[in-house]
């Protein structure tokens, strides 16, 4: 039963984990990969309260809330992706300018 | 890195305490739901709760799921046309490789298909595995036929939320709710919807990976 909550708590640090290089890191790429992680870790949230109930099989709605989730994100990487290439195009660097330091 | 994490870092912590809580004191999970469940699995059509719910039981889900994904690649393609690689040949273990493994590819995803009525396995794990064949495939240099690459490859990617949509609407207009499936039928067509959904998913990651629409006559 203490094992569910300790991969719910580990789903929860990915998440700050994830928010942390979202806003640390300026590059495009490492705020996809941030956000991704941040899916990750409420993926493993779900999944891991799936199995809170005492009945022999666990709840199969949110294993099927999280293939869902899976295919989701996975197109808003991609969507993501190619618009840090076209940007990589216009500005020559995946990143945006900082204004204060120019 | 001129930002200065020392402020954020107890920020998120507070936020790491607040979620952790939330997640500690989730109340207990509703009995009723699994239970709902395990009655009513005799009627879904499949051997296993999970693509019971995908297909049966929250098919709107999953039916939106394939609309996001048609609305990425759209967004994709709306952006910029394919761009041109220069193709290097392959070299000949990937060569070998490949020719070897996409046969293998393309019989576990039908088998993944066909397993996912009574096992894990599914429509998005046998399309995620075609979507690979794809890939490996552009990255030995083949690629689609300027034939094939027009109307052909946009109804393949469409396939699949227009045979979902198409059982739906067919459940509502013989007086059922719509993508409520006459349980007597309802394996034979989450079986369709998953062919054709397997199909549609394998085109559209394997398009998305390429990064822009097709040239060719449009």
């Amino acid at each position: 039963m203490s094992n569910i909550y300790l991969y719910a708590l580990l789903g929860v640090g990915l998440f700050i984990l994830g928010i942390y290089s979202l806003i640390v890191y300026a590059n495009l790429l490492r705020k996809i990969l941030a956000i991704n992680v941040m899916c990750t870790g409420v993926f493993l949230v779900l999944v891991s309260l799936a199995s809170r109930n005492h009945n022999v099989q666990p709840d199969t709605v949110p294993h099927a809330m999280v293939i869902t989730g899976i295919v989701v994100a996975v197109s808003a990487t991609a969507l993501a992706l190619i618009l840090m290439l076209k940007i990589n195009k216009a500005i020559g660097k995946s990143e945006f300018p900082d204004k204060d330091c120019e | 890195m001129d930002t200065r994490p020392w402020l954020l870092l107890p920020l998120l912590l507070v936020l790491g305490v607040v979620l952790s809580y939330a997640v500690l004191s989730i109340p207990d999970p509703a009995q009723e739901l699994p239970t709902m469940l395990t009655d009513n699995m005799t009627i879904s059509g499949a051997h296993n709760p999970v693509s019971a719910v995908l297909l049966n039981f929250r098919g709107y889900d999953t039916l939106l799921e394939m609309g996001v994904l048609l609305a990425a690649l759209l967004g994709v393609w709306s952006l910029d046309e394919m761009p041109i690689y220069r193709g290097s040949a392959p070299d000949q273990i990937l060569d070998i490789m490949s020719r070897q493994l996409i046969p293998v590819f393309i019989l576990v995803a039908g088998y993944l298909v066909w397993a996912g009525a009574d096992a894990p396995g599914g429509a998005f794990q046998a399309g995620a595995l075609l979507g690979a064949a794809g890939v490996l495939l552009r990255l030995c240099g083949w690629r689609v036929n300027n034939r094939y690459s027009g109307l052909p490859l946009r109804v393949l990617l469409v396939l699949g939320l227009a045979m979902f949509v198409m059982v739906g609407t067919g459940a509502l207009l013989i007086g059922s709710e719509f993508l409520r499936y006459p349980p007597t039928v309802a394996s034979e067509l989450m079986l369709i919807i998953e062919s054709a959904a397997t199909l549609s998913i394998g085109a559209t990651l394997a398009a998305l990976f390429l990064g822009g629409r097709p040239k060719g006559e449009e």
